[in-house]
Parts: C-alpha cells; structure tokens; sequence
C-alpha cells in the first residue's frame, strides 16, 4: 500500500497488531495476578479477624478485580490465536518448543483460574466459608502459575535454549524441556512481571482508598479505607523494591544473553569500560551528535556486569560482529524506542514508589490526609505502573529486534506468507476498535464501583442446599 | 499406540469437550432473546451458566495449545489459513464474555440491551462458524506443497462447509434448550423444553443430512457406526425430554455432540487437513507432529493434570447443581 510516501506491508501491520494487542492484554493481566492476591489476603484476614472491616474491602476489591478480569480473559484468548494467525511461519519454526508452555499454561493454569473465579464469584452462600476462601487463593495461584508458563516461552524467544536446529528440516526442536523451564531469563522475568504486577494492583488499592479517606470524611468506614490506602502502599513499596532487585539481576543477564538489548537500552555506540549511564539525552541519537546529556558516571557498567569499571558493548562493535555471525544486515533495534522506553519504564515504576511513600506519610500516627495536591498525585498512582509495565515490555520486545527468535529467527521471516496486507488490516482494525471501545466502558465501570464504595453488608446466609426459594447471593 | 496418535486423540477430546461445553452456553446465549421474555427472565438464563461459562471456554484456549504443541504445521496452516473466520469468532468470543460480566453492572435497560446483543451475537457467530471450520478441516482445503492455505475466503464458503455451519448451529440450539431445561424451573423450564423438541427435529434432519454427505467425502466403517450413534443419541435425547426426563435429554445431545464430532475426526484419521490441490500439501497426524520428545513431554503432563482439571470441573457443576428460577435472581 502507498501513501502518504511509505510504504505498508502486512509485514508492518502484523507488527504493530501485536504490539498493541500485547500492551492492551497486559494492562488488565498485572491487575488480575496482583489484585487476585490482595483480595484473598483481605479475604483470610476477615476469616482471621472476623472483622467486617476486611469482608467489606474484600467485596469491594473484589468487584473491581471481577471488572478488570473479564477483559484479560478475552484479550488473551486473542494472544494464542494471534501466533498462528499472524505468525505462522515463526510458529513452524519454535511450535515444537514454543507449544508446550502455551498448552501448559492453558492445562495446568487457566482451568484452575477460571473454574475456581466461578465458584468464587458465585459460591458465597454455595461453598462453606473455607472452601470459599480456598477458592479465590487457587484461582489467584492458577492467575500466578500461568505467567511462569507464558514468560518461559517468551524468554525462549530472548534467550533460546534446550534446543536443537534439524538440519533436514530447519526447525527449531526441543531437546531439553527442563532447561527451557529453568531458562535464567525465565527465573528472573518471572518475579520482576510479578512485581511489576503487584506494583499496579498496591497502586489501584491505594487510590481507591485514598480518594474515600479525603472525600468521604466521617464515613462509617474510614477505618476501612485508612487500612486499604496503608496496605496498598506498603504492597507497592515493597513490590517496588522487588522489581529493582530483579531489574538489577535482569541487566546482568541481558548483558550476558543480550548484549545488543543493553547497549540499545543506554544508545552506547561504542564499547566503554567504565561506562556512563545517562539520565536524559538531547541530541541526536544516531550517535552523531549530542547536545546535551545528563550523565551518571559509572553506572552503566554497574548495571549490567556488577562492576564499576566493567565493559559494555557498544552497538557498533556488536553489530560488526553480528554482521561476521549471521551474515550482512541491521542488527541493532530502534535506539530512541528502546533508550526512551528503558528510561521511563524506570521513571514511571520510580514515580509510583514516591507517590506511596508520600501517602504512608500522610497517614502516620493516625492522621486524615486532607491535600489536595496529595489526592491530585494518588489519582494519578494506578496510571504510572501500567505505563512502566507497558514500555519495560515495549523495550524487552523491541530491543531484541530485529530478532523474533534471538540469533535464530528474524522477526520478517516469522509472519504469515500466505496472509495478504487486506486481512491483517481488516483484523488491526477490528481490533483495535473493539478494545478502545471496551477501554471506555471498562474505565467508566470501574470509576463508577470505584466510587460506590465498600457495599453495606446484608447478613450473610449460611449455606445451605435447602434454597429453593432464595435469592442467589451473587447473580449476573 | 504412536505418540501422534494418542495426540491427534487428545485433540479431538478436547474440541469434543469444548464443543459439549461451550455447546450449550452458545445455545443459552442465543435462546436469550426467544426464552428470556423479560430482564429477570434473561438473567436466570445467563445465571445458568454464570459459573461455569468461563471454564468451559478453557478447553478451547487449551485445544489450540495442544495443537500448537502437538501439530505445529497443523495450528500453523489452520489458523493462518482460515483467518477471517478465526478473527470473527475472536471478536464474538471478546464481545460475549465481556457482556456477561458487564451487563449486570448497570440497571439501565440500553445498557442491558447492548449487551444482550453482544451475547446472542457473541454465541451465534461463533456457533456457525466452528461449524463451517471443521467441515473445512475435514473436506480438505487448497494447500500447496508447502502446506500452506492458498484458497481465499470464498474456498471455505461452500455447500458442505455451510451445512456444517447449520448443522453445530442447530446441535449448539437445541444442547442449549434442553440444558435450559435441565436447569431452570418454572415457566421457562417448560418453554425451554417445548423448543428443544421443535429444534431438535429440525436439527436432527441437517444433522443427518451432513454426517451422511460427510460419510460420501471419507469414510469407514467405525466413523459410519459413530454417526449412526450420533442420529440415535440425538433422537433418543429428544424422546427423554419428551417424557420430561432432562438430565437423560441432555446426555443425549451432549453424546450427540461427541459422537458427530467423533466422527468426522475418525473419518479424518491419518490426516489432519487433507489439501484438495496436491496430494503432497496434505498434513498428517505424522508430518504436521512435533518431535517425539516433545509429545512424549506433553504426553506425560497430560496424564497428571487432565483427571486433576476434571475433577475440580466436575465438581463444579455439582456445587451449582441446583435449578434456577426468577425466585433466584436478586432485585438489584
């Protein structure tokens, strides 16, 4: 397609499809793996306590969560289609390795999610109270597990391991399933997504919280809302710290593994020991020429070997040797997406962090926060992890380009032959229509029991079978 | 027993499952509209299947990633090559599961409207078209040497494909009535019934219809036995409901179901997706597989996970055994 003088090939608008499919799905999946464990802690601590307190908090969170689950539900269904739809030929060349994870996942993780979200979500007055409080931990297990899955395939694809190339046939096959499994990419993604997850999920119990603490002062349940902002401060402090500690042993790993990835991730054209990690760059990003840049001696080289004085690979010289290994080609990413998106993936996961610490300081030895500048940055608070989340993901994916398979499979040798530039564009749109559609609706939704606040508990039915004429405590 | 066989086996299990399951939630969404004469009349249907709706639709995410693991070529050839179809369920499958969580979450009748579009839509497209997927699948599309799809949209479009279409359509209707009638009580449980006798017959003479041209394309003497199974359990089901006997109803169209589905995959054994251009394009079970390794993996966390999953599933629908009646439904 011409126009607007560039050109547009299938190629093209499959990427950008999966781009902004992926980043959409992961805006509700964090929520889903962190919020379905806060909500079973609020849960055990009512069993606990038998304080209405943490029922309440525990039917209001769990509303919310119930609001965002439905979409990462739908929305991932389209991620196992899109591999065969839009990447077919990527998907002849792992299938035999890239599957398994995908229909463990499915087996093993997202039977026991659904299944027991629908006993939870239905059970109230169905289940005994233990096997109700049973019943969110393993979907909240079953939500936990399937990331594991999901990111050892992902990290097969930036650090490919446990397989052999068959020469008759040119395919990637699995040789050894367990060292896919233990994939160190694997083993430290897991916990820094899992992190970033509980990040979102501390941030949106923190705000909710906190909008009821200031605007509705003198409520019946302050005390409530006093906990909920306090817990979901603490949770994203402490998550905060997970996902530097990870993030730390990450850039080690990418160091080793990924060399290309770190060196785009500081626009480092030229090996340096030490290097220089650089705040902000004004200027061109080619390397050329730069105006202005606010440096951090040192630090570069910290990050990615542990030594301060430790060599980082710059892009030019990895991308000759590149050259010598795979044959002649561009083997760097897109240096400004992958230098600003590793930038504000951190910026963004650092905001979140000091907006949290200011909220706990507002609430110390039992004070109301009453600014409205506090209320004006806790507002804002669920908005910023998603945006880390979103580009940490943007840069892990775009920074192993040109790569769909690192030094196995170049990501224009992965899409679809027989899938014409018509169709693709007819599914981007689709696509992307339907989820602002339903970004909308979920926003409203979820602003609008956001606000309804804890729901006023009516005396809760034992269970029992002999029901015939009773309301349903949970219908759709 | 090879490897790839037991696998192209636990494929077909699991499209049988998801067909059994999913089955009668499409046909609950598209009865919306006929039995739910009101909003508290729609809500005891949607509460049907509230809790389970989304379990069910797992073994659908579940057959694709056994086929991706299993038979790469073959997940790789299907879903590239039967595209606009896939997209149109995907967007279905999007629209309805939303509408069911979302559309009690706001009184206001527009709202519940929109959303029960969403469900009757969301559960009548996809309902057609595995149909006409699987025909395809199992007549044979054009696939070159490579095996890839080379046909275009209008190559899945034919008659055999579209009796397909009518023939889940019908099976997915009917499943669904006599599910309604299994689990609600009242009036609607008594409509439900009516409808899945009058659906029945109808669907039973498509059915038949496309299990014996199914029967002329490919066949052998247990797919022919399978299919004659199907017309029976079909029949015998809507005899059950007839004497009002709802659970032995529905066994028969769920055996139906498995048996029509069961068919075509025995009929379709070695291959997976014959191609009707060169003999060479064909994908089996054999060359579509993974490496043995692979299946032998696979194989083993099937055998420990799949009694797991159905246990706690099973156990499920017996929490929830209950009837439901507008009594049910809560005011707000």
């Amino acid at each position: 397609m011409k126009g607007w003088g560039f050109q547009v090939d299938a190629l093209d608008v499959a990427r950008w499809q999966f781009g902004v499919t992926t980043v959409y799905h992961f805006l509700f999946v964090p929520l889903t793996i962190g919020l379905s464990v806060l909500v079973a802690i609020l849960q055990t601590m009512w069993h606990r306590t038998g304080n209405e307190r943490y029922l309440k908090l525990t039917k209001f969170y769990g509303k919310l969560f119930l609001i965002n689950f439905a979409m990462g539900v739908v929305t991932g269904i389209v991620q196992e289609f899109q591999f065969g739809m839009n990447w077919s030929d990527y998907s002849r060349f792992v299938g035999d390795i890239f599957g398994a994870p995908l229909a463990i996942e499915a087996l093993v993780a997202f039977f026991l999610e659904s299944t027991f979200i629908g006993l939870w979500i239905f059970g109230w007055d169905r289940l005994p109270k233990r096997l109700h409080l049973a019943a969110i931990w393993a979907a909240a297990i079953g939500t936990n597990l399937s990331a594991y899955f999901i990111l050892a395939a992902n990290s097969f694809m930036q650090n490919p391991v446990g397989f052999r190339i068959n020469p008759d046939s040119g395919r990637a096959e699995l040789t050894d399933f367990v060292a896919v499994l233990t994939n160190k990419v694997a083993l430290v993604t897991f916990p820094h997504t899992l992190a970033g997850s509980f990040l979102v999920a501390g941030s949106l119990v923190t705000t909710v919280g906190l909008w009821h603490v200031i605007r509705n002062r003198g409520s019946a349940d302050t005390g409530a809302y006093r906990f909920a902002t306090t817990f979901g401060s603490w949770v994203v402090l402490i998550s905060s710290a997970l996902v530097l500690l990870t993030g730390d042993i990450q850039g080690k790993i990418m160091t080793e593994v990924q060399p290309m990835k770190m060196a785009a991730a500081e626009g480092l054209y030229t090996t340096e020991s030490p290097a220089s990690f650089s705040v902000l760059t004004v200027g061109s990003l080619d390397g050329s020429r730069e105006v202005f840049a606010l440096k951090i001696p040192y630090l570069l080289s910290f990050l990615g070997t542990g030594d301060p004085n430790g060599t980082v690979q710059g892009i030019n010289d990895l991308q000759a040797q590149y050259a010598t290994q795979y044959g002649p080609g561009n083997y760097a990413p897109i240096i400004p997406v992958t230098y600003w998106s590793f930038r504000f993936m951190i910026g963004f996961g650092l905001a979140t962090a000091a907006i949290a610490l200011l909220v706990l300081w507002s609430q110390r030895k039992g004070r109301t926060p009453t600014s409205r500048w506090l209320l004006r940055a806790g507002l804002v608070m669920p908005v910023l992890p998603l945006l880390a989340n979103s580009f940490g993901w943007i840069f892990t994916e775009m920074g192993r380009q040109p790569w769909i398979v690192f030094g196995e499979m170049l990501t224009r040798n992965g899409v679809s032959r027989t899938v014409s530039l018509t169709e693709v564009l007819t599914s981007f749109t689709a696509f992307t229509l339907i989820y602002a559609t339903l970004a909308v609706i979920e926003f409203k939704l979820l602003l609008r029991y956001a606000k309804a606040g804890v729901p006023e508990l009516s005396p809760d039915p034992e269970p029992t079978d002999d029901d015939t004429e009773r309301p349903l405590a949970f219908a759709y | 027993m090879e490897l790839t066989t037991i696998w192209f086996l636990l494929v077909a299990v699991l499209f049988t499952g998801y067909f059994i399951l999913e089955g009668f939630d499409f046909g609950v969404g598209m009865l919306l509209p006929v039995l739910g004469r009101d909003d508290r009349e729609r809500r005891v249907l949607i509460n049907t299947i509230g809790p389970v709706w989304d379990g069910n639709e797992v073994w659908l995410i579940t057959a694709g990633g056994a086929m991706f693991a299993a038979f790469p070529e073959w997940y790789a050839t299907l879903f590239s090559g039967f595209y606009l179809p896939l997209l149109l369920i995907l967007l279905a499958l999007i629209a309805r599961g939303v509408a069911f969580e979302y559309r009690h979450k706001r009184p206001e009748p527009t709202w519940k409207r929109r959303w029960d579009h969403a469900i009757f839509w969301g559960s009548a497209i996809p309902a057609v078209l595995w149909g006409v997927a699987f025909a395809n699948i199992f007549r044979g599309v054009p696939l070159d040497a490579d095996h890839e799809y080379v046909g275009g949209l209008t190559d899945l479009l034919h008659p055999y494909a579209l009796l397909g279409g009518l023939t889940t359509l019908g099976l997915f209707l009917t499943h669904g009535a006599v599910f309604l009638a299994l689990k609600t009580t009242g009036d609607i449980r008594h409509r439900a019934r009516n409808l899945a006798l009058k659906l029945g017959v109808g669907t039973a003479v498509v059915a038949v219809a496309f299990l014996t041209w199914t029967l002329t394309i490919r066949a052998n003497t247990t797919a022919l036995a399978l299919a004659a199974g199907a017309a029976i359990a079909l029949l015998a089901g809507l005899a059950a409901a007839r004497t009002r006997r709802e659970g032995w109803a529905f066994t028969g169209t769920a055996l139906a179901i498995a048996l029509a589905v069961a068919t075509l995959f025995t009929a379709l054994f070695p291959n997976v997706m014959p191609s009707t251009l060169d003999p060479a394009g064909t994908l089996t079970a054999t060359n579509a597989a993974s490496t043995p390794y692979t299946l032998k993996i696979m194989t083993w966390v099937a055998v420990i996970f799949t009694p797991i999953v159905l246990a706690y599933q099973g156990w499920t629908y017996w929490v929830f055994r209950k009837r439901i009646g507008i009594a049910h439904i809560p005011t707000h």
